[in-house]
């Protein structure tokens, strides 16, 4: 068997009819991690133990405790660094938290857990998954395996490296406005955004609480797929997370398009587009009616205000999140000779401008701003206006088609170093993606192309809230159109 | 409540040295659930240092706060008492600002739609009765503490996350007598609901107090001031009567009244400055992301409307109305929901209401130091009380030989009835044999028996407590009295 090739419900009956043990596939994983990872940056915490708790799972590999139920027994997997991870320490790659150990699992990292899933270490990200490059990181850049000049994205760009390198079966990353579905698009591997209150937001570092949705980040769409069943479902300690049902996902995925109704958006038509993604794009659009889909043009006047309402909104609630960084009960305290002489203000100054890098700050002083009395009406309130318009576009735009189809990103991976210094055309990155997280519907990347220069393009999908089933089924006919998926990268 | 709100007497204005006052009050109640607003720590008083802190009340990373239903019962509960409208539909919001003891940077209340708005209480001043409006009620946390010891602060994040209830007060009252009278009053409520031991001493009630100042015939009110950390209704009648007059030797001297927060020292009775305005926070709230608005239906509402018991004013009423006692009697009886439950009981099981009133109003205060909490666990149970007074109605026994037996009931944990077979305490109500007994005391007393006759009527008392002393007080006084009549005639 091809462990790179195969896909999660391949290895999960490998397992459980133990053509490979835990550990074997572990250890496979764990070895090309400690041979690549050093060239690309995508793990910033290991977790040497996995060898271990790989044996203890081959000791007790039986029919009571490998039932079918139990998605991802023996499967080992990469989790960004957002997620707390009880024991395992949980940095948001900021220098703030570079000390803390939680003494809990985000609800996430505990399904996986429960199904029998094993955790390889913790992927590198933007700072507080702010950036889409994941060059705020403290801990340094993660580097694109198509092209170690450029990045892989962000803010989940270790989470898509590592997906991409093959350094772990399956990865999860957090989506804020676009932070997996970009880097997936940039590392050509599927990354799935669930929809606002599908998955449980418990123990994952809050960025903006009514944007931020885990997800996960896979070689497949089957893969993304048995991903969201395991992380999926209400969780009491989450009071935003949904009732609604989880389906099995997986089940039954669609190989044709008959019928399905594809809306494209015309707001989304630009010359500011790369012609190679727009070429891909126009590829997907193609094969989608080849397949049986009806092709409808829709309009969304107010996604042009997307990207505004999205840094005012994350931020602001980014400002109240992050205050809770302060130096006194965790995390990084600044080296105070004589604490009795320092005032109040001088402690939390010193230890938070220390402790937070510039992307951060910039983005708690513009949310600060944002929030204070005098400019709340005109931009927080005024944005969070527009955010419900904007939703209500969408609901109306989806009760004539099922999907709607757009490109990720307005281009491939760029260059290390090319936009850090240039925050606007930074953030206008974004553009196709922070709608979905605004509106609060799922959305997910597809790999579908490459680039003359050998760089992944990805397309991108999005479906009304809970229609996760449908938006997967319509990837996975697309997915059998195209072999870019199955491209694997060779580091060298 | 319509008693009192026949009363058409309202309390007139006081005027200090030609100024009047306006006070309102910010009262923090709270609420005393078994676990914390958003989480399942304890909450307990006295729990070690941070016993009661879990990664969500220490503000950890990914924690998410998740309502405590008993927060929002209680709070519906007290909004109905203080006559408020109930919003359908309430928003938590964040409240954001720097300080140690507040774990998250933020607290988590309600600013723009909160749980309760538009209500209104009546209090009572020497027989006079006025209404104080409630501007609003809000759900909200409390934070931790800071103890400043040396060089250190210490954190203790017990209180972090504690359910509070803060109920604002409109600008109503003018005098501090006033103001200590309504801080009273919602103490009352707050106890008779059982939401809030009421305990001012361990914070689980806390007054602010807004005062300004201004001359008598001036429409507009002067600056407010805010006075915290005052911990007795005495202080809030102390705090408001040095504030007043400070304020108005401001005026007086041509100065100008600063906006801002004053503590009460109570060792000094004076006030001094915390912070002015110029120092004030700009909050910057905003709706919490992590809570959905708490929506509240009609039958919810309704189904805590049952559940509200009968409140002091109405009690008052009822006590004064159907049971014919006197205000005195009424107001001493009602003022703790402990006493005004054990009262009914007793007035339920002998049907002599005044009787009933008048053993708890001296014996039974009395025997528990006027410690309501104490009647819990009272040997004398109402019912107990209860035969004791119907022993007297019927004549079984005397007032008189009833005190007694009250006292050997707390001594020996029996009932009355038990108690006055064991010791023979019966009064005697047989003519025979008392007409014996009168006939041995006046032969004893031939002298004072002449004198009678001759005109000293006043002897007749010194043949009463002859006989008395003769029967151990068991004789029935009626009965001796009409005998005596009788044989001296």
């Amino acid at each position: 068997m091809e462990i790179e090739k195969a896909s999660l419900k391949e290895l999960s009956s490998a397992i459980k009819t133990k053509k490979i043990s835990c550990f074997e596939l572990a250890n496979i994983f764990l070895k090309r991690i400690h041979e690549v990872n050093s060239i690309l940056n995508a793990y910033i915490h290991v977790n040497e133990d996995v060898l271990n708790q790989a044996k203890q799972l081959d000791q007790n590999n039986n029919e009571k405790t490998n039932s079918k139920e139990r998605l991802l027994f023996g499967i080992p997997l990469g989790i960004k660094d957002m997620l707390c991870t009880k024991g395992i320490p949980t940095t948001a790659a900021s220098k703030i938290l570079q000390n803390f150990i939680p003494p809990y699992d985000a609800t996430v990292v505990k399904k996986i857990k429960d199904h029998g899933g094993l955790l390889l270490g913790k992927l590198n990200l933007d700072e507080f998954a702010m950036g889409s490059s994941n060059e705020t990181s403290y801990f340094g850049v993660c580097k694109n395996p198509w092209d170690l000049t450029r990045v892989a994205g962000g803010s989940s760009g270790g989470s898509a490296a590592a997906q991409a390198a093959h350094l772990a079966a399956a990865t999860i990353g957090t989506d804020t406005g676009g932070s997996i579905r970009q880097p997936a698009g940039f590392c050509n591997v599927v990354g799935l955004k669930p929809t606002y209150g599908r998955v449980s937001r418990f123990g994952i570092v809050a960025y903006a609480s009514s944007l931020d949705q885990a997800g996960p980040m896979t070689n497949s769409v089957e893969d993304a797929a048995v991903m969201l069943e395991v992380i999926s479902g209400q969780d009491p300690l989450d009071s935003t997370s949904s009732e609604k049902p989880v389906e099995k996902f997986s089940d039954n995925l669609a190989r044709d398009l008959k019928g399905i109704k594809i809306g494209i958006i015309k707001e989304f038509h630009s010359d500011k587009i790369d012609p190679e993604v727009t070429k891909t794009f126009n590829l997907a659009l193609e094969n989608a009616k080849k397949l049986g889909a009806e092709i409808i043009e829709i309009s969304i006047p107010m996604i042009e205000h997307s990207i505004p309402i999205y840094y005012l909104i994350a931020s602001s609630e980014a400002s109240s999140n992050l205050a809770r960084y302060d130096g006194v009960k965790y995390g990084y305290r600044s080296e105070f000779k004589d604490l009795s002489s320092i005032d109040l203000d001088k402690f939390y100054s010193q230890t938070r401008s220390e402790g937070f890098g510039d992307e951060v700050k910039r983005r708690i002083m513009l949310g600060t701003y944002c929030l204070s009395s005098g400019y709340f009406d005109a931009y927080y309130k005024k944005a969070c206006q527009v955010r419900r318009l904007l939703k209500n576009q969408f609901d109306e735009q989806f009760k004539s088609c099922d999907v709607i189809l757009s490109p990720v990103t307005t281009s491939p991976a760029f260059k290390i170093g090319e936009r850090i210094d240039d925050p606007l055309t930074m953030y206008l990155n974004d553009i196709f993606t922070v709608a979905t997280n605004l509106a609060g519907l799922p959305g997910m990347s597809l790999p579908y192309g490459f680039s003359k220069n050998n760089l992944p393009i990805g397309v991108q999908l999005m479906a009304a809230p809970f229609q996760e089933k449908k938006m997967l089924d319509v990837a996975n006919a697309l997915e059998m159109t195209t072999n870019a998926s199955k491209q694997m990268v060779t580091l060298s | 409540m319509t008693d009192i709100q026949a009363q058409s007497q309202t309390i007139q204005a006081p005027i200090y040295r030609g100024f009047l006052a306006t006070i309102g009050i910010e009262i923090h109640v709270q609420l005393n659930t078994l676990s914390k607003i958003f989480c399942s720590d304890a909450t307990t008083f006295n729990s070690g240092d941070n016993e009661n802190v879990s990664p969500l009340t220490a503000g950890m990373p990914g924690t998410l706060p998740v309502l405590n239903e008993k927060v929002v019962e209680y709070s519906v509960k007290t909004g109905m008492a203080l006559n408020c409208e109930i919003r359908k539909k309430s928003i938590f919001a964040r409240k954001n600002y720097f300080y140690p003891d507040l774990p998250k940077g933020y607290q988590i209340s309600q600013y723009e739609e909160p749980i309760c708005e538009h209500g209104y209480i009546y209090i009572k001043l020497d027989d006079k009765v006025k209404k104080i409006s409630i501007t609003r009620a809000h759900m909200e946390e409390d934070a931790g503490k800071s103890n400043h010891s040396g060089e250190f602060t210490l954190l203790n994040y017990n209180r972090a996350g504690i359910p509070l209830l803060e109920i604002v007060s409109g600008p109503d009252m003018s005098s501090p007598k006033e103001a200590a009278e309504y801080a009273k009053t919602i103490r009352q409520i707050v106890r008779y609901l059982n939401v809030c031991d009421g305990n001012l001493e361990e914070g689980s009630l806390r007054c602010d107090c807004n005062v300004s100042v201004r001359k008598v015939g001036q429409e507009k009110l002067g600056t407010k001031v805010e006075l915290k950390n005052i911990n007795s209704f005495r202080f809030v009648e102390k705090a408001i009567e040095y504030e007043i007059e400070r304020q108005i030797d401001l005026v007086e001297r041509n100065e100008k009244i600063v906006q801002e927060t004053r503590l009460y020292d109570p060792d000094k009775n004076r006030t001094f400055s915390m912070r002015t305005k110029e120092d004030a926070q700009d909050y910057r709230y905003f709706p919490d992301p992590d809570l959905l608005p708490v929506i509240i239906s009609e039958s919810y509402i309704e189904a805590i409307r049952k559940t509200l018991p009968e409140l002091p004013t109405q009690r008052m009423s009822r006590l004064q109305a159907d049971h014919k006692l006197p205000e005195y009697d009424a107001a001493v009886l009602t003022a703790e929901k402990e006493i005004a439950d054990y009262y009914d009981e007793v007035a339920k099981f002998c049907g002599n209401y005044k009787a009933a009133s008048n053993w708890i109003m001296t014996d039974v205060m009395r025997e528990i130091n006027s410690d309501p909490s104490k009647l819990s666990g009272f040997i004398i149970t109402p019912a107990m009380l209860g035969e004791l007074i119907k022993m007297i109605d019927s004549q079984q026994i005397s007032g008189k030989i009833a005190k007694q037996v009250f006292a050997e009931m707390l001594l020996l944990k029996k009932s009355p009835s038990e108690i006055v077979k064991e010791k023979g305490l019966t009064q005697i109500t047989d003519t025979g044999a008392l007409e014996k007994v009168v006939d041995e005391v006046l032969a004893a007393n031939q002298n004072s028996v002449e004198e009678y006759k001759k005109g000293k009527t006043k002897l007749l008392g010194f043949f009463v407590g002859a006989i008395m002393k003769a029967t151990k007080g068991q004789a029935n006084p009626d009965l001796v009295n009409e005998l005596l009549k009788r044989k001296l005639s």
